[in-house]
């Protein structure tokens, strides 16, 4: 392909962002335009179940950038401008608003949005977290007391990641709070039984309660949420829902694009889903060497990763490499720092490396026939290196397994 | 080149440490940057954008 000399990013959120610097920073020199749906410039989302749902921060420190670094950089950032298709063959974006952008290179970057429950649409008290205005709507809706003073109670449907930070945020608001998911424990296959444990020990100390099933919709009256319902049949009370059961990738407007979709973007190893279209972050399929199956990642820095690598290949033509980022993510659960790299489900052992779930910080190692598979580490970020290192090598683990 | 680094945005990802482990490292108790060279030499610039880049939390910021 020869040199690309107008390129349109898809999804202004990390990934999107990432690519359109990486390639100004690379040298492209060409038209570059970032179009994102939502109102905001790019920010970041980790910290909304965090610091912003907690109150802790104010909406603009999750900035990513400031508008000075995207005027320095020539790169066109245009907020609320959703894409609605993709026309390959006229290499052209068109825009919800009636524009057309031309387009040598499209690089996608839509990320996901989250499953909802059906019928919750327009039902006031049922909220999802996916957006700075959702973490904002759903900030304002625990603030509330009733006449007595009481704080709300809120169930949150979906003990992950997402649900489970959310949650702590929420009881440190003051809300009553359940958490509902279908584990034993909450992120037992993402962080390993050592570390779900102090987790669990951590949500009882703060009174978040814990309820293992699936809730199956929500009980309202006069359009606003009372209550869930599982689906053993116990109904749950509850002023607000918190719908976090996973996610759908932002993917239709590439209806009749001819860009392959399955479970997102379907990428190779170079982040290309047909020639001149890339995809980066949440919405890309990519192969994963490391099992040999393809998969998407919903992981912050995957999303910088694969921008980055997505946006030198984009421009270096037939130089362009394949890049597999390790897989790593972390998550705050009250006063407990948890890292995780590679992954910790489905491996058949576990290795205590350092300190100890007593102490409330220790390091461990999970492997598949003896090779480091998983990492994690409890408030022990100095030995984050090390583990890095023996999950990406696959190192052989030579020590005594300890009891999960 | 000026580095400022924001200690209550950075995550702890060590990315940082990565692409440019003569500018950067962890804290050992705490695991957020630290900055070991401030105004870095030109020979480390290539290496301290990457790291910019890269940062998850936009903890890193440069003036140039
Ligand atoms: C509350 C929350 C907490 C998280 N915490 C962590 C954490 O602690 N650690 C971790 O590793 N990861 C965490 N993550 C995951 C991490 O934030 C994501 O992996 C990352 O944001 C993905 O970036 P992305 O750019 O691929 O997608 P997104 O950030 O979703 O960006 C996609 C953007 O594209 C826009 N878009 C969609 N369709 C269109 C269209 N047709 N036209 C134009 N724009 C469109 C969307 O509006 C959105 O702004 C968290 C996620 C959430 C929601
Ligand atoms: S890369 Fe960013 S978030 Fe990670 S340690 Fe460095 S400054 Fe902190």
């Amino acid at each position: 392909m020869s040199s690309p000399d107008a390129i349109v990013v898809v999804g202004a959120g990390a990934a999107g962002a990432t690519t359109a610097e990486t390639l100004r920073r690379q040298g492209y020199e060409g038209r570059l335009t970032l179009v994102g749906a939502e109102p905001h410039p790019p920010y970041d989302r980790p910290p909304l179940s965090k610091q912003i749902l907690s109150g802790r921060w104010e909406p603009d420190r999750i900035r990513l950038r400031g508008p000075e670094v995207y005027d320095r950089l020539g790169i066109d950032v245009r907020p609320g401008t959703a894409a609605c298709r993709l026309d390959p063959a006229g290499r052209a974006v068109e825009l919800a608003d009636g524009g057309r952008l031309r387009a040598d290179a499209v690089v996608i970057a839509t990320g996901v949005r989250p499953l909802t429950l059906p019928g919750t649409e327009g039902v006031s008290g049922v909220h999802v977290l996916r957006t700075l205005d959702d973490a904002l709507a759903l900030r304002d809706a625990l603030a509330l007391r009733d006449a007595l003073g009481e704080g709300r109670r809120l169930v949150v449907a979906g003990a992950g990641l997402l649900g489970t930070e959310a949650a702590v945020a929420a009881r440190g608001l003051g809300a009553d709070v359940t958490l509902v998911g279908t584990a034993p424990v909450p992120l037992l296959d993402l962080v390993g039984p050592q570390a779900a444990g102090l987790v669990a020990a951590v949500h009882r100390d703060l009174g978040l309660r814990f309820r293992r099933g699936r809730v199956r919709g929500v009980v309202g009256r006069g359009g606003a949420a009372t209550g869930v319902l599982l689906a053993d049949g116990t109904h749950l009370p509850a002023d607000v829902v918190l719908v976090a059961i996973g996610s759908l990738t932002n993917t239709e407007w590439l209806a009749g694009s001819g860009v392959p979709v399955g479970d997102g973007v379907v990428c190779d190893g170079l982040g290309a889903a047909r020639p001149g279209v890339w995809a980066a972050g949440d919405v890309a399929g990519r192969p994963d060497p490391r099992t040999g199956r393809r998969r998407r990642w919903e992981h912050r820095t995957q999303a910088t990763e694969q921008a980055v690598a997505v946006a030198r290949n984009l421009l270096a033509g037939a130089g362009a490499r394949p890049v597999a980022p390790l897989p790593y993510f972390w998550t705050d659960q009250h006063d407990l720092k948890i890292q995780v790299f590679g992954e910790i489900a489905g491996t058949d052992s576990c290795h205590l490396v350092e300190g100890s779930a007593a102490e409330r910080r220790f390091t461990a190692v999970y492997c598949v026939e003896d090779r480091v598979r998983g990492a994690v580490a409890v408030n022990l970020p100095r030995s984050v290196p090390r583990l890095r290192s023996l999950v990406e090598t696959g190192a052989v683990w030579t020590g005594q397994p300890t009891q999960a | 080149m000026k580095i400022n680094v924001d200690r209550e945005r950075c995550v702890g990802a060590g990315q940082c440490v990565l692409a440019a482990a003569a500018v950067f490292e962890q804290n050992p108790e705490d695991g957020l940057v630290e900055l070991l060279l401030p105004e870095p030499s030109q020979d480390l610039h290539a290496a301290v954008t990457e790291a910019e880049l890269i940062c998850p939390s936009g903890a890193i910021e440069l003036q140039s």
